[in-house]
């Protein structure tokens, strides 16, 4: 049991720590349009890495699977109707079903 | 210190209302979490502790599936640390938008999750802090309750594969993804962003490909990107 205390109590606090740090030291300050100007584009490249790195690859291999074409399917239903309950519930479903096949 | 509007209730709901479908998704995600969880060796009160005070789902899955591999708790820790270093980059581009001294800072920060950072930025590099907590508040109470509810009734799920449950967490981020794509310059970082991490997913632990991705938005540094940032803020583009 002590373990997994442990376990717990590091993640929470390096993820406390992590989302700390940039408040703490940059919070409640004015920064410069370049700074800006990153940020809005931050989110495209953040989300982009997220989508492939779980869908194009198992550990440190590239891959493609089932979940491939689940979140495939996932992204058109989240790109022509904007819902995100559909998209997530349409690649669970697809993915669920190619592995039934 | 600039002084940032305060953070009226009309705005905390339309937060809440905002983040509620990723609220939905997420606690597929932590119904999912609360099955794994106990293959990994926690129990369902372990699981559920894990939820409510860590609250970041990458960082979770990450740190026990290396516990269930059989791997150390350190190992498992900095896994979950590397997963959630996208936060760093989130909560410096969040920080000018936080007002109040460094220990409130760092406890407003903690409303730092992917969906409601995405629902809270305007478009010209602020944040609505109102949108981010109240959006943040609902995932929080769906990441909890999917949990407790994986943890207790998982058992008759069994392999949560089985049913594409490890699908969902890709797909909320490609929804995520989407909606940022209506610009050419957005859809070039994105697929910048994508072929950084997917290059560096042979050679760095998990994560740091997430992190490294990152750069691409320095395109936001071009002469062009920084007119058209300035041009946002003068429109004062809400989102």
């Amino acid at each position: 049991m002590s373990e997994t205390a442990a376990l717990i109590a590091g993640c929470a606090i390096v993820t406390f720590a992590i989302k700390a740090a940039g408040p703490v030291a940059l919070g409640g300050r004015e920064l410069p349009l370049a700074f800006r100007s990153v940020v809005t584009l931050l989110a495209p490249a953040l989300f982009s890495a997220l989508v492939v790195t779980q869908a194009l690859a198992d550990g440190k291999h590239l891959a493609v699977g089932p979940e491939t074409a689940g979140v495939a399917a996932g992204a058109l239903v989240a790109w022509r109707t904007g819902h995100i309950v559909a998209c997530v519930v349409v690649a669970a479903v697809v993915t669920a079903l190619l592995r039934a096949l | 210190m600039v002084t940032a509007p305060g953070v009226g209730r009309a705005g905390v709901l339309a937060g809440v209302r905002a983040g509620f479908p990723f609220a939905i998704a997420g606690g597929l995600l932590a119904l999912s979490f609360g099955v794994v969880a106990q293959g990994a060796g926690l129990s369902q009160w372990a699981a559920i502790l894990m939820s409510t005070i860590v609250f970041a789902g990458s960082a979770q899955f990450a740190a026990i599936a290396i516990v269930g591999g059989g791997g150390a708790v350190g190992a498992a820790i900095v896994a979950a640390a590397l997963m959630n270093s996208r936060f760093l980059a989130m909560s410096i581009a969040l920080a000018p938008s936080l007002p109040g001294g460094p220990l409130w800072r760092a406890l407003q920060g903690q409303a730092t999750v992917d969906a409601s950072w995405a629902i809270a930025a305007r478009g010209d590099g602020t944040f609505d802090r109102a949108l981010l907590f109240g959006s943040t508040a609902i995932q929080y109470v769906f990441w909890v309750g999917g949990t407790v509810l994986g943890a207790f009734g998982g058992g008759v799920l069994g392999d949560t594969d089985r049913f594409g449950l490890d699908a969902v967490y890709p797909a909320f981020f490609a929804g995520l993804l989407i909606k940022e794509l209506h610009e050419p310059r957005a859809r070039r970082v994105a697929l910048a962003g994508g072929v950084i991490a997917l290059a560096l997913v042979p050679v760095a632990p998990a994560g740091v490909p997430i992190l490294a991705a990152s750069l691409a938005a320095l395109a936001g540094l071009t002469r062009q990107a920084q007119a058209d940032t300035a041009k946002r803020i003068r429109v004062g583009t809400a989102s």
